[in-house]
């Protein structure tokens, strides 16, 4: 089971810029490494992240990436976006071996 | 008992020479030191935190929760406090609550004796005992995902915490051990810990700072394992490197190392989770 940490400012006024960041445990194999008895070890890589904006039942994407093996294990992905609308961010990483992890955080505004 | 011409001669307890004799008495009147140091080296203290010595592109990295990547391990860590493994169906927070037995503090005083064991402990080992005595579960490998987290959970609720070694006389062996693993020139490059740590402390060793070996953000992320790892897997990296056989995980020596280690660094400020290049 894979731990992720997203942070979101904890306070954040409509019309803000925030950082989102994204944060994932995962070892990003890349595939090319031998093991100490010149074993290769198989390829294990998140390949694509993305951040979906969800406002009742519209689903928009809001922000996308496509990762490779030169990306570190345990990557950190960090990125903004225009809080201008209540909604409910939905981040989910997918990857080799059938790798899935999904997390949502709501936007709420300071009153 | 040569303890005043110790106390006079050196500035610390811990550089070369000068030692009592005679340790069973020793350990009180090292005691009666530390609290000497205490009270005169908060402004001009010589130690520095390894901290100290990053790039700040690094030091941002530890200093953000939100960045600091062995964050992970301190929240795998939480989940796994909670979780009950053994026959007993006890998790380690039915014993440890906020009241009862808390956490805050706790590692910023190992390695220190445990009578069940009768030896010196470091916090790997006394996880791995309660395990065996309060959970009936089995004992986790060292520096298995599982023990690291763990331990980087229990030493993150000691973040901010002065680091206390326990001055317990049954430790003294193990400190006066520790200082001469530490001084001890070992491997095929014929080097001791004090040659780099004391001698050469603040000088560049591939591209890096060699830090004066303060355990004070451990367990901590190292980029170059890109994950966490323990004092004692520090240690194994630094013999190895020194072309030397490493301590075996939770062997004598290795704690004797860790019992100096931490007594060099009382006082310091326990960081966990850090960030290594």
């Amino acid at each position: 089971m894979a731990a992720a940490i997203i942070s979101l400012p904890a306070a954040i006024r409509r019309g803000d810029i925030v950082t989102v960041r994204a944060l994932i445990q995962h070892p990003m194999e890349t595939g090319y490494r031998r093991d100490a008895g010149g074993i290769l070890l198989p390829r294990d890589l998140i390949r694509r992240f993305t951040c979906h904006v969800i406002e009742g039942d519209a689903r928009m994407l809001a922000f996308s990436a496509e990762l490779h093996a030169a990306i570190a294990a345990n990557p950190l992905i960090a990125f903004s976006l225009k809080a201008d609308r209540d909604c409910v961010l939905e981040f989910q990483w997918s990857g080799d071996n059938g790798f899935v992890h999904r997390e949502s955080r709501s936007v709420r505004f300071l009153a | 008992m040569s303890v005043d011409g110790w106390m006079t001669g050196t500035k610390t307890p811990f550089e070369k020479g000068g030692r009592p004799r005679q340790w069973a008495g020793g350990f009180a009147a090292f005691a009666i030191a530390m609290t000497g140091i205490a009270a005169h080296a908060q402004p001009s203290d010589p130690r520095k935190s390894g901290t100290e010595y990053l790039s700040p592109a690094t030091r941002a990295l530890q200093s953000n929760d939100a960045e600091n990547p062995a964050m992970l391990w301190v929240k795998a860590g939480e989940a796994l406090f909670n979780e009950k493994p053994g026959a007993d169906r006890k998790s380690c927070a039915d014993c440890h609550t906020a009241t009862v037995r808390p956490l805050k503090g706790i590692a910023a005083g190992y390695p220190r004796f445990s009578i069940a064991a009768n030896r010196p402990l470091n916090l790997s080992m006394q996880i791995n005992l309660c395990r065996q005595q309060h959970q009936k579960a089995a004992t986790l490998q060292h520096e298995s995902r599982e023990l690291v987290s763990l331990e980087t959970y229990v030493a993150h609720q000691s973040r901010g915490q002065p680091i206390a070694p326990w001055r317990d006389a049954r430790m003294s062996q193990a400190f006066i051990n520790g200082e001469r693993h530490f001084k001890t020139r070992i491997g095929a490059l014929d080097l001791s810990c004090a040659d780099c740590h004391d001698r050469q402390a603040g000088k560049q060793l591939a591209g890096n700072v060699i830090p004066q070996a303060h355990p004070t953000a451990y367990p901590l992320y190292r980029l170059e394992w890109q994950g966490v790892g323990t004092l004692s897997r520090r240690i194994r990296n630094c013999m190895s490197g020194v072309r030397a056989e490493p301590f075996a995980h939770a062997s004598a020596e290795m704690i004797e190392l860790e019992t100096y280690l931490a007594s060099r660094a009382a006082g310091m400020t326990l960081e966990t989770p850090g960030v290594r290049p």
